[in-house]
């Protein structure tokens, strides 16, 4: 008999989504739609568990049917700048 | 905490069929609908889910080389033939060629299945790049129109839907680990449940691998790993470890070319910088005064107007742009903006920026939001993210960074398998060197793009379900048991090391030993080092569940695999500029001789490897003709 697996959240300098708990349902289509697997179904909301190996793909925002209800952002590091037309000619 | 599925660690099951496909990306769905429509019993393996799974999962942008649709002047043959020269014979013309026949066949497949092809809202109406009459929207080279602009967010969907309604078996969150095999042929697969950790062996009369290419070889960031590489994570080279493994022949497994894209430091998220290449083309640019970076034609002459960017030369029939084509050869050079040598020194200043806001309506939206917001990886990370952030495309200028167009700072040895990297060799039914096992995609040597994708993994998948009319092979069973301990191993190593620090290890030493520039002495050391780390320190990998598991024996593949391109590089005595193969104690005597696809296998520990001429594929219109399942 193999022993019972254990998982603990692996934390990264970055986390890509975020849940709102208001407004997510629980449905887990993000669990499933996610090709890495770096969620896991939890009580209210997914949990991500491994955040480091997201490959920001955004097919969790993709397939939530509820708007909002996942933000994705970049890290701050990845996260290009854009101006205005205006304030380049100033 | 405890895991949420069950626990099947240890318990082997058995699955049969006719045709089993490896891999749910693009080319994987294509090999199986195939095979289903032949009527053969099919099984396909994807390693995630396969909602959105694959490269192009969330979605593609543009059908290169579809030339047989309505609206093309280029033939298949021509297509082909420029490739190939273009890539100095370093080119896969049995699947191009391939690609260029078939892929608006795939096309209108996909259309028919629910996917969206042409411009049906008239969103675009009377743009330059529309055709009325089809309602196809075409990219790049609007003359000789060979490339498509297409909605693909709308195809995984309808693909998978397709592969539903034709009866194929869908085993998601299994991991193919092993290739099985007897007598050189294929007996099956075993398959490793991701979240319950069941084996079972997949029995096969022929399979289709379909798993991309190997990646986090050179390029790996503990920390966010998921950041390591351009394409999926998790996608890192199984079905060439497996194959290699199993006495696979390989192709140009010494090409590999500086990084492009790796999101963890030196470049950014594909698609989201100011540039005018791929997706981007063509890009109004502007330096950071606000002045217009010229386009030119291949002859140097200014072009005046951003309509001319997207016409070939004058007596020109058509230009190469697109995925893997960077800078091509005269011939089919088109449009570009001036080198970033000459605009620094003719005085533009850094940094530059992506302008759409001063081009024609229909071209700006054509980038921002059908281009960018189609592609993969772009419709929620950079068209819905950026919007959010508040970008408005008619008013804000993107920012371009470090010295060139990729906003990307590579050193020479922070290196990648892209750019059609070698694969698995194979010959006009895609069948590889091991009897019934064949391949599609970018498992294949110098491959590239969605269309080829697809259009591989259909031939590919007849060819497979041709190949099914036989028994099964036997299946050795200790061999099967020997696997299984090796799977499984990790659980029992509670203080074990963790599989970051060994990919780390894996990536520093390919950076050392095989980089940019190469010679024999630290090619050997590499093999030195990466065959200790696989004895000495793969086997104290630890891990508490099966997702764990999974990244060990990615680790596992990256060492096979890296072991492959250390071997490769030391059998190429000479360098190769079509290869991006350069070493300091380069043979010159040998340039004549090696002028052809260097081929590597391994059996029993030995490493067989030998020189395949240029075009052995014979003539092109014939093999496909002869080849052709109808």
């Amino acid at each position: 008999m193999m022993k019972d697996f254990t998982y603990h959240k692996v934390s990264s300098s970055t986390v890509s989504i975020h849940f709102d708990e208001d407004k997510c349902i629980g449905c887990n289509r993000c669990v499933e739609a996610c090709q890495i697997d770096v969620l896991m179904p939890g009580d209210k909301t997914p949990k991500v568990i491994w955040p480091g190996e997201c490959w920001y793909c955004g097919a969790c925002v993709m397939e939530c049917p509820i708007e909002g209800a996942i933000s994705f952002r970049h890290p701050l590091m990845n996260q290009a700048r854009f101006i205005s037309k205006e304030e380049l000619n100033k | 905490m405890n895991w949420p599925y069950v626990n099947e660690a240890g318990k082997l099951f058995e699955e049969h069929c006719d045709v089993l496909v490896v891999g749910g990306g693009l080319s994987g769905c294509f090999a199986a609908i195939a095979a289903a429509e032949k009527g053969k019993k099919v099984i396909l393996l994807e390693k995630g889910g396969i909602s959105r799974c694959g490269s192009a999962g969330t979605g593609f942008d543009h059908w290169e080389m579809a030339c047989t649709n309505p609206g093309c002047k280029v033939s298949p043959l021509e297509m082909t033939l420029a490739l190939e020269e273009e890539q100095d014979y370093y080119s896969n013309a049995i699947g191009h060629y391939i690609e260029a026949k078939d892929g608006w066949d795939c096309l209108q497949d996909i259309e028919r299945w629910g996917g969206k092809i042409r411009d049906t809202e008239d969103e675009f109406k009377g743009a330059a790049f529309r055709d009325e009459k089809t309602k196809l929207l075409y990219a790049y080279d609007y003359e000789s129109r060979y490339t498509l602009r297409v909605f693909g967010t709308t195809f995984r969907p309808a693909i998978i839907q397709q592969m539903k309604k034709l009866g194929v078996r869908i085993f998601e969150r299994t991991e193919a680990t092993t290739l099985l095999t007897n007598n050189n042929t294929a007996s099956g697969v075993l398959g490793f449940d991701t979240r319950s950790a069941r084996i079972t062996i997949f029995h096969a009369k022929s399979l289709v691998l379909c798993m991309s290419r190997p990646a986090r070889i050179w390029l790996f960031n503990g920390d966010i790993p998921g950041l390591s590489e351009f394409r999926p994570f998790q996608s890192i080279g199984t079905g060439h470890a497996m194959g290699y493994k199993a006495g696979m022949e390989f192709t140009m497994m010494e090409k590999s070319i500086r990084g492009e894209f790796s999101a963890y430091g030196r470049s950014f998220p594909p698609y989201g910088t100011g540039n005018n290449h791929n997706t981007w083309y063509a890009a109004t640019m502007v330096d950071s005064r606000g002045v217009e970076i010229p386009y030119v034609d291949r002859d140097g002459n200014i072009l005046k107007t951003v309509e001319e960017r997207y016409l070939p030369a004058k007596g020109q029939k058509f230009f190469l742009k697109g995925g893997v084509i960077d800078e091509p050869k005269y011939e089919w050079r088109g449009p570009e903006t001036l080198p970033f040598d000459k605009l620094m020194d003719m005085g533009y200043k850094l940094p530059f920026y992506a302008d759409l806001s001063s081009m024609p309506e229909m071209e700006r939206k054509a980038i921002w939001g059908l281009m960018v917001g189609e592609e993969a990886k772009t419709r929620i990370p950079v068209y819905d993210n950026y919007n959010k952030r508040g970008f408005d495309p008619s008013k804000h200028l993107l920012q371009s960074y470090g010295t060139g167009w990729q906003s990307a700072a590579f050193l020479e040895q922070e290196r990648q398998l892209f750019g059609a990297p070698g694969g698995m060799m194979h010959d006009w039914n895609l069948e590889t060197s091991i009897k019934n096992v064949f391949a599609a995609g970018d498992s294949l040597y110098a491959s590239d793009c969605a269309g080829f994708a697809c259009t591989s993994g259909r031939w590919a998948g007849k060819h497979a379900a041709v190949s099914a009319d036989k028994d099964y092979e036997a299946v050795d069973m200790d061999y099967v048991e020997s696997e299984k301990e090796r799977l499984l191993k990790p659980l029992n190593n509670e203080d074990g090391l963790d599989w970051r620090e060994l990919n780390l290890a894996i990536s520093k030493a390919m950076q050392n030993y095989c980089g940019g520039i190469k010679c024999d002495d630290t090619l050997k050391q590499g093999i030195d080092l990466i065959t200790s780390f696989k004895k000495e320190q793969l086997p104290l990998l630890k891990a508490e569940n099966p997702h764990e598991l999974v990244r060990i024996h990615e680790v596992s593949d990256i060492l096979e695999v890296s072991e492959m391109i250390l071997q490769a590089s030391l059998a190429r005595k000479c360098d190769s500029a079509p290869l991006s193969f350069k070493r300091s104690d380069c043979d010159p005597s040998k340039q004549k001789e090696e002028n052809a696809y260097l081929v590597i296998s391994k059996k029993d520990d030995q490493i067989k490897t030998y020189y395949k001429p240029h075009r052995f594929y014979g003539d092109i219109e014939e093999g496909y003709r002869s080849h052709e399942v109808k």
